[in-house]
């Protein structure tokens, strides 16, 4: 195969030129300008919480929200609440969703692949407040039921200990509602990133003799893995930020506890700031910013070790 | 082949989004087009001497108020076709908040401004640093139980504050058994159900409980149910009422108007079993006073938690309308005026009655003339 | 793309390989059941609930005067379809060309700094995926009073609050697939002496189509059900609104929300009307995600 080269050797070649050049500016202004205003809409919310979280540093028990003698004393709790749902959620949801992806476009009739997997992201659609009322009312009384079953039997079991909520509305409840949730995430993305892997490859693996299962193994999900921590992490965030249907599923309090099955369960930043706001004056309004700005930090946190151990990983 | 594919792919959505795109350009049939210019004051006006109103009044806060909001709206809006009141039901915090910034004309909240907060704001749409600030949703808040087969029991503050607070834990108590001869209560745990979020409800129950039942309730008045008791936390009524009927013999605290088919308990209050009810919330409020040192428009009511009369109901919420005394803008001021004088008339607090089971103002004359006093110094 | 080499097995797969095999498809189509059943129990309580109101009266009046049972939600699904769009056309933009940007420059510059600020860039979008949706809403509303009277409400502002989310998640997705877009591909046009934005508008975006605009539907379906952001910065009305850029904005979500909530002595007209509603949402998104696909799906039959 011969390859043209293009040299601006005429008129008409120094134009074609002239606009590449042009092309390129511009192309490489509007792609700098869109990676810097996203840094600047992130930069802007930081920036605001920090401005206007500050001033709770030195709030007391007369100024601060469910009269807590610092400011301490709620964010130690609902970090404690945000992380530990989510990651309940996100262990729920990613096996799922991998396994849900590999189905759509490796196992399933072609078909039934295709509608089960654009079904999936109408699930990603469902308000939060449809979750929070499908949790409230169909899930926590079957949970209920699981948990005094669990209490009875496997009450030694420190994350069974405690009295079994009557309600059904645990953390334990609150992370399934969540991994319902986040699992259209983790499944469409892996999904996409499954159906990228060149299929000769797979077919390679197959024609040498491998099962299905190994074909996977060794030809999809190293290709797609990058692409399924991504969703992974994606899913984290939206299970880290959600609000409503948190707030309607669990009954939190400001206790660290890991019992999944009692109703003392650590609150969760962010339906602690949507229960309060709305009531907040003065000093409160900066403390639930302060707590927001923590889950920032949180979320930074667990982003950059994610990242850190992938990197390791790839050498 | 790839182009007629491809054409006919962006015909389909072409299609389906014109479709969608017909649902920006409807009218509502139920919204009549604006009002003219002629004055037809027989049909439209409250009153038949004023010009009919215009514009916008927009109104915020208590989200305990927003069923009242919302028949008193309808109610304003359909006698004056011109004007559109919104509501934001952002929380009482939020609404007053917004009064002192001059987002909101007029707001509605569960907690009066207090002394501190008067001093200390400055109302950017009044014209001087007096408001005009009224009892105006009335409501009785019930303590409400699930327990089959059981649709009342009566129960004293001691005993109601104590199964709320966790300190009884199975219903055939005989505390409970002492005030209820003849009923058979089953030996199910007391699960009690509060509220997650900080509210005005909650206020009032806390301020009842501290009041009537010291010696048991020592957290005195809180928003924020105090997060040591034990129980299930639930979010806004609806979810303290979902709470309560998913599980047996939980007990909570629940405005009255939304206890269908959960089992009510009457208070003792004076010696003798009140069920919640509208009149008696009423006669609760009559036994209040104004509290002291604060101008003559401000009635921010000390809420008697212990009236003497025995058929009074003791556990109600008392939800305020607050107004500038004098605005800076005339337009405002007019708006206000007609909207607050609705809706603490006759006509709107039976309005609301219907749509939100409040008690009416106008059950107690004293009352209801004081508040309309105060409401007819807007200007 | 970097190849894996395969780890050839052996020609026949051993006992224990079939029974991986065996295993492996039982758990694959045991994930498929767990999650459609979640899906199969939403839809029918939305279907069941919601076909009550499900009726003309509900797609052709507001809210406005209504008390008790009776009305519509026709105000709340024309903001919602505002507010989408608007904040679809505000996101989806900057989310693809941000993952351009980090895919065919950062990535790509000779200059190591560049590529680390890529990293930096990479990692804000990660951090932006788990902004709690309230927070984005009191950022917005915090501008809005710098800017504007205090307590103004806008469509718009909901637009902004919902693109704050949307970015990143646009962004993360987008850039999966573009990395994933056959570097030959690339080298070929570039060989061919086309300049760098050609190689990207003429062949790359092209071949990425189908999971590019999949990015976009994962967007939009991740904001189009928020509620608490548009509570505090779209407000509530229950009154038609036509203009995205002055006053209060219903929107679908906070419809339900605000008939759930806030019911008055009628309890079931506010239940009914508040399940209709989300059933309203989903149909709505079913249309929106039908149409990005018909969109998205030409392509795929070009790509062998």
């Amino acid at each position: 195969m011969s390859i043209a080269i293009a040299l601006p050797t005429s008129g008409a070649e120094a134009v074609h030129t002239a606009r590449r050049h042009v092309g390129d500016r511009v192309w490489k202004s509007v792609t700098w300008a869109a990676g810097i205003t996203t840094i600047l809409i992130l930069g802007g919310v930081v920036a605001f919480l920090v401005i206007d979280g500050a001033p709770a540093l030195s709030g007391t028990a007369d100024t601060l929200p469910s009269h807590v003698s610092n400011i301490w004393r709620l964010t130690s709790p609902l970090l404690f609440g945000s992380a530990w749902s989510s990651a309940w959620a996100l262990l729920f949801a990613t096996p799922v969703g991998i396994g849900f992806a590999l189905f759509v476009t490796q196992v399933a009739p072609r078909r039934l692949g295709t509608v089960l997997g654009s079904a999936i992201d109408l699930l990603a659609a469902v308000p939060s407040v449809v979750y929070g009322l499908w949790g409230l009312f169909v899930v926590a009384p079957v949970a209920a039921r699981v948990y005094a079953w669990l209490s009875a039997h496997l009450g030694w079991i420190p994350l069974f200990s405690g009295t079994p909520s009557a309600t059904g509305r645990t953390v334990l409840t609150a992370s399934l509602v969540l991994a319902i949730m986040v699992l259209p995430m983790v499944a469409t993305l892996s999904r996409e990133v499954i159906s990228l892997v060149p299929k000769t490859n797979i077919e390679a693996a197959l024609a040498l003799g491998s099962t299905r299962w190994q074909a996977i193994r060794l030809a999809v999900l190293p290709q797609a893995k990058s692409g399924i921590v991504a969703g992974a992490l994606l899913a984290l965030g939206r299970a880290l930020g959600e609000t409503m249907a948190v707030a309607m599923v669990l009954s939190p309090s400001l206790k660290i506890s890991i019992g999944l099955i009692n109703s003392q369960n650590p609150g969760t930043v962010a339906a602690f700031i949507a229960q309060n706001f709305p009531d907040a004056s003065g000093l409160q309004i900066n403390a639930l910013l302060w707590l927001g700005l923590m889950l920032f930090v949180l979320t930074f946190v667990i982003n950059s070790t994610a990242r850190a151990v992938i990197r390791r990983q790839k050498v | 082949m790839k182009m007629r594919t491809s054409l006919s792919n962006a015909a389909k959505a072409a299609a389906t989004i014109a479709a969608l795109g017909l649902a920006l350009t409807a009218c509502a049939s139920n919204e009549a087009p604006a009002a003219t210019s002629t004055t037809d004051t027989t049909t439209a006006s409250v009153t038949a001497t004023v010009p009919a109103l215009s514009g916008t009044l927009n109104a915020g806060g208590s989200t305990a108020q927003t069923a009242a909001q919302d028949a008193w709206r309808a109610g304003f809006q359909a006698a004056n076709a011109g004007v559109t009141v919104n509501y934001d039901p952002v929380g009482s915090g939020a609404g007053r908040t917004g009064f002192a910034s001059g987002s909101y004309v007029v707001i509605g909240t569960d907690d009066a401004f207090s002394a501190t907060e008067l001093s200390s704001t400055t109302f950017t749409l009044c014209a001087t640093s007096d408001i005009v600030e009224v009892p105006a949703y009335i409501s009785p808040v019930a303590v409400a139980f699930n327990l089959p087969g059981i649709t009342s029991l009566i129960l004293d503050a001691n005993t109601a504050a104590s199964l709320l607070s966790g300190k009884i834990k199975t219903w055939n108590d005989p505390a409970i058994a002492a005030l209820n001869p003849g009923v058979t209560l089953p030996s199910t745990a007391v699960t009690p159900v509060f509220r997650s979020d900080k509210s005005g409800t909650t206020g009032n129950v806390t301020d009842y409980l501290s009041k009537a039942a010291p010696s048991v309730w020592t957290y005195g008045m809180v928003e924020n149910w105090p997060t040591d008791l034990t129980g299930d936390a639930a979010n806004g009524t609806q979810g303290v009422v979902a709470a309560i009927t998913g599980a047996a013999g939980t007990v909570g605290y629940v405005d009255f108007s939304q206890t269908t088919g959960l089992g009510v308990a009457s208070l003792i209050n004076a010696g003798s079993p009140v069920a919640p009810n509208a009149a008696g919330a009423t006669k609760t409020l009559s036994a209040s006073t104004p509290q002291t040192g604060r101008s003559a428009t401000d009635l921010a009511y000390d809420v008697n938690r212990t009236p003497s009369d025995p058929t009074a109901y003791p556990m109600i919420m008392v939800s305020y309308e607050v107004a500038c005394a004098q605005y800076k803008d005339p337009a405002n001021a007019a708006l206000a005026k007609a909207y607050m004088s609705y809706v603490v008339s006759t006509e709107g607090q039976t309005a609301a009655a219907g749509n939100a089971g409040s008690a009416p103002l106008s059950s107690d004359a004293t009352v209801a003339s004081a508040v309309a006093t105060a409401v007819a110094a807007i200007s | 793309m970097t190849r894996t080499s395969l780890a050839i097995p052996p020609l026949r797969p051993g006992r224990g390989a079939r029974r991986a095999d065996t295993v492996a498809t039982i758990v694959m189509w045991a994930c498929a059941l767990i999650g459609a059943v979640p899906l199969v129990g939403l839809l029918w309580t939305t279907i069941s609930r919601g076909l009550a109101r499900l009726d003309v009266t509900f797609f052709t009046q507001s809210m406005r005067g209504v008390i008790g049972p009776g009305g519509g939600a026709l105000h709340a699904l024309m903001g919602t379809a505002l507010i989408t769009l608007a904040a679809t056309v505000l996101a989806a933009p900057l989310g693809l060309i941000t993952a351009l940007w980090l895919v065919e420059e950062a990535d790509r510059s000779s200059s190591p700094g560049v590529r680390r600020f890529g990293g930096t860039v990479r990692l804000v979008v990660d951090v932006m995926t788990g902004i709690p949706s309230i927070v984005a809403g009191l950022t917005v509303f915090a501008l809005i009073t710098l800017v504007a009277a205090p307590g103004t409400r806008s469509g718009i502002a909901g637009s902004l609050a919902l693109a704050i989310i949307m970015v990143p998640v646009v962004a993360r997705a987008s850039e999966e697939v573009l990395v994933r877009v056959p570097e030959d591909l690339r080298e070929g046009g570039l060989a061919l002496g086309a300049a760098r934005w050609r190689v990207v508008t003429k062949i790359v975006l092209p071949t990425a189509r189908p999971g590019l605009v999949s990015a976009v539907v994962l967007g939009v379906s991740r904001v189009v059900g928020e509620t608490a952001p548009l509570l505090l910065v779209a407000g509530f009305t229950d009154s038609m609104n036509y203009n995205l850029l002055s006053g209060r904005m219903a929107s679908l979500p906070v419809y339900i929300y605000s008939q759930w909530q806030n019911k008055g002595v009628d309890a079931a007209a506010y239940n009914s009307r508040a399940w209709t509603a989300a059933l309203v949402l989903v149909i709505f998104v079913l249309f929106f995600q039908v149409a990005a696909r018909l969109i998205g799906r030409s392509r795929k039959e070009t790509q062998k």
